[in-house]
């Protein structure tokens, strides 16, 4: 270094006592070269003095406003990992210059100065061995230029809420474009403390009053703020600034890095939304990746992320240099059975003129769609798409309602290797906000509902048109092209080629009834193995005929190979559906099967009077009839069952990670009502599928050995050629669902229950409602069938109060007639509920109507109960659930 | 084992040594009045007089320290001396005449100022934020006594709200006010407290005894391990009394207000009654007050053998056969 040594306008300092979470002996002081004064934490020294050899170094840089201060957890969640025997690994966490508790020189520094500034920083403190390059902020750009400069050294990338690019074309998150506009730059960042306290402000929860002091403590003179200024000031927000081609540079060498990478990243951020995490996952498409749901920019204070780190450094990262460590995916494709495609029955009909797809829904009638008409919609779909610009890969939202339509639009983008996005209306404005950010789909194709919703909410993607619009609406809704565009575009039936059945195909998200919706990714083999499984198990031929009043089974007919008949209803909300709906479907289409939700079923048993001769006999004809989604009674399936007198009824178990689980009909259930066990049998595994369960232990937790003994509680693990590949950008969510697993493909359910000595499963409730009472974890559902036959009550839950291991349980009840208040149940009614329960009930309370969720009405959050009693059997105030 | 239980012509005390009668101890009472317990020997006096003191503890191989002055109102200085100054006396003596064991029967509210507790195991006595003179002289005596803990093995037992047919502190109280039509619920009448059927707290004290040798210089709550909302134990006794449980409810915050005020107005006026409500037990019925009990079931090896129904119906029974009340 040959530039001059100037005398600091302020000295680096050490970190002072009393910060929260920071132990000051990790501060520690460096001078390099040219006279520049850093501060940094470090645990090297610790490491030396207990013996423990490094295997590498974290080496972790702050953004703006902030300083090391924000990895302080890092530092002591490394040393015990370490002191637990795990690997061991230093961390380093600079102040970068001009910030923090590192020197004020009075120089404002660009990009590429930065990022040759913390190679001067690790040259002079000698940092050798692999080095694994973590940042947030803008400290996640000069981490990133230090890893593309270093790749000799370098064994991974983990980054927090950062971007390395910005799209040319569109302008700069509004928050910054304020704060680096003239004028208001100086003001915002140094002169006042604006660009500080709105830093601190994005914490959620609020940050603790003395950690905000901590973040504080090096930034309070106006003179100590120079660098947040010169920071700001240097983000390159257009192509013409300063530090813009330094920014492309580590933009194309992050691109070119194949160590492992973490991307851990907090949504709620106004600045590095998730179109940067959608970048960063395009330039490093093998990077593990987790969305914390709640967590925003500070996502370091919003949540405990150490451990994630941890777990990746042991799992993903070598000790060797650049790329020693792959970061292969281990799907088990190559020993799976080659399965047909998904649009090979469309193919093979493709010259057929029998009807394919009938929607009863249309107002001018039922409208049939033939084999031959839909298979050249299909081609041209996908040949305009790919036209258009849709790739391999890339992500299609559809906010279509289901119909010949969505059915085109689904088999297109899969036969192209478009990723299908799937979120339905069940979720919620909020929930399918989130499904949209999460997934950040590359293309909408919605109806005008859906585009009004992606333009009112800001969902991603560019914008297709289902429908025609007027152009001034096209214009409004920002549609960048119509479907009927697109078909044009492809009439020359033109196609890439086809996907391979390890590629991705769809992501369909789960209900939200427990915690936020999560997506659930499926390659094409897995999809393929769904529609295998359907075929074998219900006997599905070229002619059978389906009636799905279902949402995701009505995609599934083409795939099947037969023809399938949407009923007249509003699809999204199943409880539209009338019996003689039902009947007119069966009767268009002369289907065999027809699978309903259990909110349709209630409504169809509750309209069978409406229903005529004629109708009957229509129905009559059925051979099997599903309910599918969440359990039902078996009076609700035998009334069922009598609509339909010669079908069998069955009730398959599964969820949106396996559709498919276990199967029962309705003959099963009645065997299984004479069974001692408690909770809802579900039947046996089906399609080569196969269950396992892991115990429960006092806590509550599934720490049990997989296994398939009869009568033990515990979590319901599955394992099925149809199970999904994995969660959408959720990788800790992963780890939880393949923890402690078998060899092979397994997934944990989050469902608790028990097998039976004739291997029968039968479901208890969820993981996260069992109780911890002093006599060990109960699961909700058995309790709660038995106060259920009480005559005075319609629905219950059983939930518990109290710390864990000391858990008291309490019923939760609607009752009949329904509750006017909320509050402890009469004393006539507490008398028979606690009479019917098995359990002893601490209390017995009534609500006018149990929280449930908004997809199938049927799944009752007893966490919010658990709360709720909680509160009201402390002595609190009675308030709603 | 020649054993003393003090304050034996109270409910509690006369349950446990009629226990340690049954199984053949040698059972001696302190306490002013005749404790009634067939088979014991009663020496009268008060745990505040020495003399009577050195004289019941004379020979003992251990010592169930139960008399206490028990009350929600009274003069401050009662409670210092029974309370605090009694149980001095009675570990100096108990120390002196060469005792093994004392078991120091203290209360759940030695622990805690008046918010709700769920759940909770048997937290430090602290008599600075205990509410009222019961319980700072109650915690102020429990501290004094494990302070002793050495040669003697020293274990306090806090049973929580003890009940059954007798009773005068609590029972009594809520047949008296409910038949008056003075008992009304505060709030929902929904929080969740625990209470302990006298022949449960009784074996449990003597689990206490007969464990002291490996659990010394603990405390432990002790309860039935069943926590009821207010409104089901009032319901309950009212029941069991053959008096119409309450029906009419009255905010908390306003029964706490107003027992503070009664308290005050008591504390001026003569007479030696007890003030109809009172801020302590205006929290007492309104926030929830129930306890971790595995630890003191596991370690003192001990489970309750009466369950609250059938602890309401032997109260039941207790009634028919006096008549009513």
């Amino acid at each position: 270094m040959t530039s001059p040594t100037t005398a600091p306008l302020r000295p680096a300092t050490l970190a002072p006592a009393g910060l929260p979470g920071l132990d000051p002996r990790f501060s520690h002081r460096l001078t390099v070269p040219g006279g520049d004064q850093w501060h940094y934490l470090d645990t090297g020294p610790e490491l030396a003095a207990r013996g423990l050899e490094p295997r590498g170094t974290v080496l972790a840089v702050h953004g703006n406003p902030t300083w090391s201060y924000l990895w302080r957890a890092l530092l002591p969640a490394t040393l015990d990992a370490a002191a637990a025997g795990g690997p061991v690994w230093r961390v380093v966490a600079v102040d970068q210059l001009e910030m923090g508790l590192s020197a004020r020189t009075g120089r404002q520094r660009t990009l590429p100065e930065r990022v040759r500034d913390l190679d001067v920083f690790t040259t002079t403190l000698g940092l050798t061995g692999p080095v694994v390059a973590l940042g947030h902020d803008w400290g996640g750009v000069v981490a990133s230029g230090w890893a593309v400069d270093h790749p000799e050294q370098l064994a991974g990338l983990a980054l927090l809420n950062t971007a390395v690019a910005h799209p040319a074309d569109e302008p700069i998150p509004a928050p910054l474009r304020a704060a680096t506009a003239g004028p208001v730059l100086r003001l915002a960042t140094s002169t006042t403390r604006a660009f500080l306290e709105t830093t601190l402000a994005l914490a959620h929860p609020p940050l603790p009053r003395a950690v905000a002091d901590a973040y504080r403590t090096p930034y309070r003179h106006a003179d100590e703020r120079q660098g947040i200024e010169g920071f700001v000031a240097d983000i390159p927000a257009d192509p013409a600034h300063t530090s813009a081609p330094e920014l492309h540079r580590i933009a194309a060498g992050v691109a070119a890095l194949d160590v492992p990478a973490l991307l851990l990243w907090g949504p709620r951020d106004p600045v590095f939304q998730d179109r940067y995490l959608d970048d960063l996952l395009d330039r490093l498409p093998h990077a593990r990746v987790h969305r914390y749901e709640g967590a925003g920019h500070l996502l370091a204070e919003d949540v405990d992320w150490p451990p994630a780190l941890l777990a990746w450094l042991t799992e993903q990262v070598g000790t060797g240099p650049a790329g020693a460590a792959g970061a292969a995916d281990t799907a088990d494709v190559a020993d799976a059975p080659a399965r047909a495609p998904l649009w090979a029955a469309l193919d093979a009909r493709a010259d057929d003129p029998g009807p394919a797809v009938l929607d009863m829904t249309a107002a001018d009638g039922p409208r049939t769609v033939s084999w031959r008409l839909l298979a050249r919609q299909v081609r041209r779909i996908a040949a305009g798409l790919h036209a258009t610009g849709v790739r391999r890969g890339d992500r299609v939202s559809l906010l279509v309602q289901p119909g010949p339509t969505l059915t085109a639009l689904v088999y297109a983008c899969l036969r192209i290797g478009a990723v299908v996005v799937v979120a339905d209306a069940g979720l919620g404005p909020q929930g399918l906000t989130r499904a949209q950010r999460g997934a950040q789909p590359d293309w909408v194709v919605g109806q005008t509902k859906g585009l009004l919703a992606a333009r009112a909410l800001g969902w991603p993607g560019v914008r297709i048109a289902a429908d025609p619009l007027h152009p001034a609406t096209r214009r409004a809704l920002g549609v960048a092209h119509t479907l009927l565009d697109v078909a044009d575009a492809g009439r020359d039936e033109v196609l890439p080629p086809e996907p391979a059945p390890a590629d991705e195909a769809a992501i369909l998200f789960t209900s939200g009834s427990t915690g936020p919706a999560k997506g659930v990714v499926y390659t094409h083999a897995q999809l393929s193995a769904v529609r295998d499984v359907l075929r074998e198990h219900f006997a599905v031929g070229p002619d059978t005929g389906l009636v799905t009043g279902f949402a995701p089974f009505a995609l599934l007919g083409p795939a099947l190979g037969t023809r399938s008949v949407t009923p007249d209803m509003d699809i999204s909300a199943p409880r539209t559906l009338t019996a003689r709906a039902v009947a007119d479907a069966v009767r268009a289409s002369e289907a065999a099967i027809v699978f309903l939700s259990p909110a349709a079923v209630l409504n169809v048993v509750a309209t069978a009077d409406a229903l005529d001769d004629a109708d009957r006999t229509a129905l009559g004809g059925v051979r099997t009839f599903l309910s599918t989604g969440a359990p039902v009674s078996e009076e609700l399936l035998s009334s069922a069952a009598a609509v339909m007198p010669a079908a069998d009824a069955h009730t398959p178990y599964g969820m949106t990670e396996c559709l498919l689980v276990t199967d029962i009909t309705l003959d099963g259930i009645r065997d299984a009502a004479a069974a001692p066990d408690a909770g809802v049998c579900v039947g046996r595994p089906v399609g080569g599928g196969e269950v396992l369960i892991s115990a429960l232990d006092a806590d509550g937790a599934a720490t049990g050995a997989p296994g398939t003994a009869p009568g033990v509680l515990g979590e319901v693990l599955v394992r099925a050629p149809h199970l999904k590949q994995r969660y959408d950008r959720l990788w800790l969510t992963d780890r939880a669902a393949e923890r402690d697993t078998p060899p092979g493909r397994w997934h944990r359910t989050g469902d608790v229950g028990h097998l039976d000595a004739d291997g029968r499963l039968w479901i208890e409730g969820r993981l996260a409602h069992v109780l911890t009472t002093p006599d060990g974890p109960l699961a909700p559902v058995g309790p709660e069938q038995h106060v259920e036959r009480v005559a005075g009550v319609r629905r219950a839950a059983v939930v518990g109060v109290g710390p864990a291991g000391v858990q008291q349980a309490v019923a939760v009840v609607e009752s009949l007639p329904a509750a006017r208040r909320r509050g402890l149940a009469p004393d006539a009614l507490a008398a028979e509920v606690r009479a019917a329960s098995p359990v002893p009930l601490a209390a017995v309370l009534v609500v006018p109507a149990l929280p449930t969720d908004i997809r199938h009405n049927s799944k009752i959050d007893r966490a919010r109960l658990s709360t709720w009693a909680s509160r009201v059997l402390a002595g609190g105030r009675v308030g709603a659930p | 084992m020649t054993v003393l239980v003090t304050g034996a012509s109270g409910l509690l005390g006369g349950a446990v040594a009629r226990v340690l009668v049954e199984r053949g101890e040698d059972v001696r009472t302190l306490q002013r009045r005749p404790s009634g317990v067939a088979g014991a020997h009663d020496v009268a006096g008060s745990v505040t007089d020495a003399a009577a003191v050195a004289r019941a503890v004379e020979g003992v191989d251990a010592v169930v320290h139960l008399a206490a002055r028990v009350s929600l109102a009274g003069p401050r200085a009662e409670f210092d001396a029974v309370n605090v100054g009694g149980t001095t006396t009675l570990l100096d003596a108990a120390e002196r005449a060469g005792a093994g064991r004392f078991v120091q029967v203290s209360s759940p509210s030695v622990a805690h100022g008046g918010s709700s507790l769920v759940g909770v195991g048997a937290q430090p006595a602290d008599p600075a934020h205990a509410r009222g003179d019961y319980a700072r002289t109650k915690a102020a005596a429990e501290l004094l006594a494990l302070d002793r803990d050495g040669a003697m093995h020293v274990v306090a037992v806090r049973p929580h709200l003890v009940w059954g047919p007798g009773d005068t502190q609590l029972v009594e109280r809520v047949l008296d006010r409910a038949a008056r039509g003075r008992l009304p619920l505060l709030d929902h009448g929904a929080a969740l407290i625990d209470t302990t059927y006298v022949d449960n707290a009784a074996t449990g004290i003597v689990a206490a005894l007969d464990r002291a040798p490996a659990v010394h210089g603990r405390a432990y709550v002790l309860t039935n391990g069943e926590p009821r909302t207010v409104a089901d134990l009032l319901a309950g006794i009212c029941r069991a009394g053959g008096v119409r449980p309450p029906a009419w409810r009255v905010p908390a915050a306003l029964a706490r207000a107003a027992g503070g005020a009664v308290e005050a107005a008591w504390r001026l006026r003569p007479g030696t009654d007890e003030p109809p409500m009172t801020r302590f037990l205006a929290e007492q019925l309104s926030t929830a007050h129930w306890f971790d009990q595995r630890a003191t079931r596991a370690d003192l090896r001990w489970t309750p053998a009466v369950t609250l129904d059938e602890g309401f119906a032997r109260l039941a029974a207790h009634y028919r056969e006096r008549g009513g009340r």
